[in-house]
């Protein structure tokens, strides 16, 4: 009973005291239940979102349920856009009040609802009714891009970042320190190794799981291959950046864990940020694999070219560029 | 023979710590240099200056006259004190992947014999033994002919026999007319391997010259010791028969010829802080 207690003191107290793991353990949970909370607030059960535009005081309250979202969009407004959310059953109804119309998804399962309660108004406030058509999407062709660039960030992030760490911490660099061979030579051949394994085993996950779940593509499969290949790019100047410095091991699995669960919850991996609060909305716009994503869904569902991600690429390119000039400058073998 | 390497006032400060002070000396071309002391004492700090791998906060430091260039690392070896090895690959495998890193690298097969590679080649470097390990990282040390190795007390956690054949493979390579700059807080390796030691403690050079005038200029004749008493007999035979007449109580007794070790105690008046 002794020893037993003498071990449960010392192993309680090596945790305390490892601060990395402590401090994550506490701020975690923390965050994710902040984070949710914020990202969801107010919207428990909502079956169905109605994008609104126009003049906001226009009276709506025939629409008005516990299961209603309403989402307005000021102006200016790209209604393209909208109709194309609306296509893919990101809203489930479009109504602008100044013209009196709204637009319904016909494939869309919760457009019945809608229609009759739209068609009880009568008189001057009739709406007229349009229709777009859309095959619903599953779930999993919405959630094979993100779970792609989920892989790509731990594979990344892990192989490059954390192993370069490791090798720092326990004296492999100081080795190569030694050797002729420039620090640019060394990390980049790191970068290109780790860049093959992520594209290889992308493209066998992608191909394997295909083979059972029949992904939908409606772009070019080398538009996505180019994407890949920037988002992994991407992840591994990412990497390099967080790997310049660190020697502890612990504090690198910690620091990669706090980039990594935000990006995992907020670039839209899971779920659609659509109707989230605006500055959540903002936040997620800041992260590298959000535009990773949305490129490939783009690709993927909407059949988008080169031309209709160019942002999102320009984006990534952009942050590869930033994370590999911070890398370059940090850099130090020891 | 000329210098191959010379380090004059050298320092390095860490804050309010003064790891190497001030030293200067020459190390002559071919002979094996042995930098001695205690852990703590700055050795390891100042051949990392030496090799390039940390910089001096004073003082320079000189190559065949010339300050250090780019091309120093393409014609040293150097040998860590702790260095991991990148793990799932063999022996081999890194063996290779070292040799591309030189313009002419000595053949595998010629490292494989030196060094008694042979049993290990296709072992993980995880796998190896403190000995095999110490073999392997001198065999990358020799990768490119140096014209000078720096091993940093290479023998350090092996047992006795494998020191032995370890100090083997440096004769080895002093044979080839390689300069070596060794390491040690063993006083018997130093004194079986080195041509010239320099004794370091706190930062500071205490003494520079081979080991034979080191002890010379510090010990008359053979160190007998007894419990409380240490005398240096120039002449032994007269001193224990003057022991004996005296009656003197010889229980504890111990004889024998000064050492570096005894040198050191002499120099620090502290023993070894291993």
């Amino acid at each position: 009973m002794k020893a037993f207690t003498a071990l449960v003191k010392a192993r309680t107290m090596e945790f305390v005291r490892d601060t990395g793991s402590f401090a994550w353990a506490l701020l975690f949970p923390i965050i994710m239940i902040i984070g949710f909370a914020f990202a969801f607030s107010g919207n428990s059960n909502d079956l169905f979102k109605v994008g609104v535009l126009g003049p906001g005081d226009a009276d709506l309250g025939f629409l008005k349920t516990p299961q209603t979202q309403f989402i307005t969009y000021q102006p200016p407004v790209d209604e393209k856009a909208l109709l194309e959310k609306l296509r893919q059953h990101e809203l489930d109804a479009l109504i602008d009040t100044s013209t009196k119309t709204y637009w319904i998804n016909n494939q869309g399962r919760n457009s019945k609802i809608i229609v009759l309660l739209m068609d009880k108004q009568d008189g001057s406030k009739a709406y007229t009714r349009m229709a777009v058509s859309g095959a619903p999407i599953r779930y999993v062709d919405r959630l094979v891009p993100g779970v792609i660039a989920m892989n790509l960030m731990f594979g990344c992030l892990f192989g490059v970042g954390y192993v370069l760490i490791r090798y720092r911490k326990n004296g492999v660099l100081k080795r190569m320190k030694a050797t002729p061979v420039s620090a640019l030579t060394f990390i980049t051949a790191q970068g290109v190794s780790r860049f093959f394994i992520v594209l290889v085993t992308s493209v066998f996950v992608y191909f394997g799981t295909n083979l059972f779940l029949g992904f939908r593509m409606e772009g070019s499969y080398f538009d996505l291959l180019l994407l890949l290949s920037l988002g992994t790019v991407s992840m591994i100047a990412l990497g390099l950046a967080l790997a310049s410095r660190f020697k502890n091991e612990e504090l690198a699995n910690g620091i990669i864990n706090l980039i990594t669960w935000p990006m995992m919850l907020f670039s839209g991996v899971f779920f659609s940020l659509e109707g989230t609060p605006g500055p959540l909305q903002a936040f997620s716009q800041a992260l590298p694999l959000t535009h990773f994503i949305q490129a490939a869904r783009a690709i993927m569902l909407d059949g988008a070219g080169l031309v209709q991600i160019a942002p999102d690429l320009l984006f990534l390119g952009i942050f590869t560029a930033g994370c590999l000039a911070l890398a370059a400058w940090l850099f130090r073998w020891d | 023979m000329a210098d191959i390497m010379t380090v004059d006032s050298l320092e390095k400060r860490y804050g309010s710590v003064q790891a190497v002070d001030k030293i200067s000396f020459g190390i002559p071309e071919g002979v094996c240099f042995g930098l001695l002391g205690p852990n703590g004492a700055g050795k390891t700090t100042t051949i990392e200056m030496m090799e390039g791998i940390t910089d001096p906060t004073g003082g320079q430091i000189l190559f065949r006259g010339k300050p250090i260039e780019a091309s120093f690392k393409k014609k040293v070896g150097i040998q860590f004190q702790h260095t991991a090895l990148p793990e799932f690959i063999t022996v081999k495998e890194t063996l290779q992947m070292f040799s591309a890193f030189y313009p002419h690298p000595r053949p595998i097969p010629e490292l494989i014999r030196l060094c008694s590679l042979d049993d290990i080649l296709g072992r993980d470097n995880q796998k190896l033994s403190g000995g095999q390990k110490q073999r392997m990282l001198l065999a990358l040390a020799i990768i490119p002919r140096p014209e000078i190795v720096f091993l940093d007390e290479p023998t350090t956690g092996l047992d006795p026999q494998a020191r032995r054949n370890f100090w083997d493979l440096v004769r080895g390579i002093k044979a080839e007319g390689t300069t070596v700059v060794l390491t040690t807080h063993y006083m018997d390796e130093a004194e079986v391997l080195c041509d010239v030691v320099a004794i370091m403690d706190h930062g500071k050079l205490l003494e520079l010259d081979t080991p034979e005038a080191l002890l010379k200029k510090h010990f008359q004749g053979a160190l007998i010791r007894l419990p409380g008493r240490e005398i240096q007999a120039e002449n032994l035979d007269v001193t224990m028969k003057q022991l004996l007449a005296d009656g003197t109580d010889l229980t504890g007794l111990s004889i024998h010829k000064p050492d570096l070790e005894d040198l050191f105690i002499l120099l620090t008046g502290s023993t070894l802080r291993a």
